[in-house]
């Protein structure tokens, strides 16, 4: 079984849901970055996703592309990020890794290349927000070769007749978009995600993850007892961007920051379990 | 090239979206729905004649098309070689060519029944077509622009500003018309139900390239039979500027299965395709994907994309349209290229020369025809796309030209 089945199972029999929590690798530098990433497990996150810097992140709001640039001015390059992966696996072989990222970046390390060495240095799953499964033809059969879960986000706006053809293209956990927009502005109601979660599950046995416009503790302990994960993103980036100097240079708080943030999100996730 | 050429360039783009390998619907699943729903309602626009009848009457009536295909013949003379025409759409209502995309589009917003309208602009030519298309049709109308280019085209914005538009100055990136076009696409997933955005090229998610083709492709049907009517033949040679390529598009499309017809396509060479600072992505960019299509952009080894430069706004965009793409592999269309300087030349040539003030923007197309009519034969014809007026560039050339004013 793969890391991030294997970690949805055991959560599962712990009776919740789980703690996604998304970093934009390099940010603001190499060395700050992979030690929040080595800390992440520590301070509760179940699962980590690796944003992959690209200067033109369109579904992303402004704050994760202002930390894309000043993850590139770090020196960000896609050999770089796999680098921070296998640093990271060589103390940590358990929690699952989802890079999130843009395809132009892919294409040019070249998408079989890339596949490949995403799986050596312990990549489990991929997010290419702008590979919609009417073009995954050039990645499906390297994803699937390589056992590297391909994770499609569902949104809003995937309707009743889209939603099973996205669904059949999805493996690992099914990220549901809660909102019609970009990552990090406003967030759903409750309301519209009690609705919107058991329309998927009626298409998928995949556990279900919720992202986009989830903030706080609360949020998220909403969020991963409705579905089956709450991710939690622009708030993290938020906190690491609001320690950083004039010129974007971390400080002795940038670290705690952010691994303090975690833990506040995963206690209350714990707190927010299901009977299960 | 080893590959089999077509037995005809004309009939793109397949059910994907592509062109060859270039074009498709590279978009966040946020996207996709909106994409294939403007994609449903332009195929069955296109089958009803009620819809076309419409573009074409406001396009009589209100654009004030056919646009002459006038012989520059001093430009001619002066040149020593092939005949020279200008199509002129810089005679269009607002200025250029967009107007012909904008009144098709947002017909059919009004068929998908959308109540707002939103656009992005470089120059503010796209931009203020579309403000004026929206008050026509007394549609709400947002226009995202990079705070850079808001700077340096304040005629334009002010133009906006009186058709009742809402300019919204973008800081994102660069601050330029490919983050102006970053933050229409945000703007367009976070207002789906009731927007339609209103692209001002050739490229994009499948279906605008071919929709904005279709509706450019009036320049080159009239071309055609003016130059029928004035020659008897067609033209040796078509030549338009490059940006993200509806111009060249619209005229080049007509011709594509007339093998006599040369067509070149000229990018901006800015300071100089041996510099880092140009907008030549055919030229000197390669394959990748951005803003929703594969195509060539300007990009560094590892896939970030770099900025464009080029003293015309218009054109300082580091990708291009799908459909070049496959044309410059293919080698139908040559795309060659004009430098800022060049272009400044041709700018006032045209103008003392023909009376007439082009954009920057053909400009360039001009630049790369004083240099390919005096080696063809007096007997050949050459036709340009002069696609847009220079009013809007009389500051920017002044200051280049050490005018004060």
């Amino acid at each position: 079984m793969s890391r991030i089945a294997t970690r949805f199972a055991a959560l599962k029999a712990e009776g919740r849901g789980a703690l996604v929590t998304y970093l934009q690798a390099f940010d603001p530098d190499h060395d700050t970055s992979l030690a929040i990433l080595r800390g992440l497990p520590e301070a509760g996150a179940d699962l980590i996703e690796i944003g992959v810097p690209f200067t033109d992140p369109m579904a992303d709001g402004p704050a994760i592309q202002k930390a894309a640039l000043r993850a590139l001015r770090a020196g960000a390059t896609v050999a770089g990020v796999l680098d921070m992966v296998r640093a990271f696996r060589a103390v940590d072989d358990q929690t699952p890794i989802v890079l999130m990222g843009y395809y132009n970046p892919i294409l040019a390390f070249g998408v079989e290349r890339f596949c490949g060495a995403a799986a050596t240095a312990g990549v489990d799953g991929l997010i290419i927000v702008d590979v919609p499964p009417e073009e995954a033809d050039e990645v499906e059969p390297h994803t699937r070769s390589l056992g590297l879960d391909l994770i499609r986000l569902v949104a809003p706006t995937t309707d009743e007749a889209r939603l099973p053809r996205v669904l059949a293209a999805t493996s690992g956990f099914v990220y549901y978009v809660a909102i019609a927009g970009i990552t990090g502005t406003r967030s759903a109601s409750s309301d519209s995600l009690a609705e919107a979660i058991p329309r998927i599950r009626r298409h998928t046995e995949l556990p279900v993850c919720i992202g986009f416009g989830i903030r706080s503790p609360a949020q998220a302990a909403e969020a991963a007892t409705l579905a089956d994960g709450a991710v939690v993103g622009t708030a993290l980036v938020d906190a690491l961007a609001g320690t950083l100097d004039a010129d974007g240079r971390a400080s002795a708080r940038t670290v705690p920051t952010v691994l303090s943030a975690v833990q506040a999100l995963a206690a209350a996730v714990r707190l927010g379990r299901t009977s299960g | 090239m080893n590959k089999p050429l077509p037995n005809t360039y004309r009939q793109g783009p397949d059910s994907r979206g592509r062109f060859g390998p270039f074009g498709g619907r590279f978009v966040a699943e946020t996207l996709m729905p909106l994409i294939l729903e403007v994609e449903a309602a332009y195929e069955a626009a296109k089958k009803d004649p009620a819809f076309d009848a419409e573009w074409r009457r406001l396009l009589t009536h209100y654009v004030g098309r056919p646009s002459p295909l006038w012989f520059a013949e001093r430009l001619t003379e002066r040149l020593g070689g092939a005949k020279v025409y200008f199509k002129r759409d810089e005679l269009n209502h607002t200025g250029a060519h967009k107007i012909n995309a904008v009144l098709g589009q947002i017909l059919l917003a009004k068929r998908m029944g959308k109540t707002r309208i939103i656009a992005e602009t470089g120059a503010g030519q796209h931009g203020v077509a579309t403000a004026t298309a929206c008050a026509l049709f007394d549609l709400p109308c947002t226009v995202f622009m990079g705070a850079t280019d808001v700077e340096r085209q304040q005629p334009n914005v002010f133009r906006m500003k009186l058709l009742g538009a809402e300019i919204v100055p973008v800081t994102s990136g660069a601050a330029t018309l490919k983050d102006a076009m970053n933050e229409a696409l945000r703007h367009w997933v976070a207002h789906v139900t009731d927007t339609y955005y209103c692209i001002g090229t050739v490229a994009g998610p499948h279906p605008y390239p071919v929709m904005v083709r279709d509706f450019q492709s009036v320049i080159g049907a009239e071309t055609r039979a003016q130059m029928m009517a004035a020659e008897g033949r067609l033209p040796d040679a078509l030549v338009a500027a490059i940006g993200g390529g509806s111009n060249a598009m619209g005229l080049f499309f007509p011709f594509l299965d007339d093998p006599s017809v040369r067509m070149f396509g000229v990018e901006a060479a800015g300071h100089g395709l041996d510099t880092p600072e140009h907008a030549a992505s055919l030229s000197k960019g390669r394959p990748g994907v951005l803003h929703g299509n594969r195509t060539y952009l300007l990009q560094d080894a590892d896939g970030q994309i770099t900025e464009a430069h080029s003293i015309s706004a218009g054109l300082d965009y580091p990708g291009v349209g799908p459909e070049h793409a496959w044309l410059h592999d293919l080698g139908r269309v040559n795309y060659v290229s004009a430098t800022d300087t060049e272009a400044l030349d041709a700018f006032q040539l045209c103008s003392r020369l023909e009376g007439i003030i082009p954009a920057l923007e053909p400009a360039h197309a001009l630049a790369y025809v004083m240099k390919l009519a005096p080696t063809l034969p007096r007997e050949e014809i050459i036709v340009m796309n002069l696609c847009g007026r220079g009013d809007k560039d009389i500051f920017t050339v002044a200051r280049h030209l050490g005018f004060s004013m």
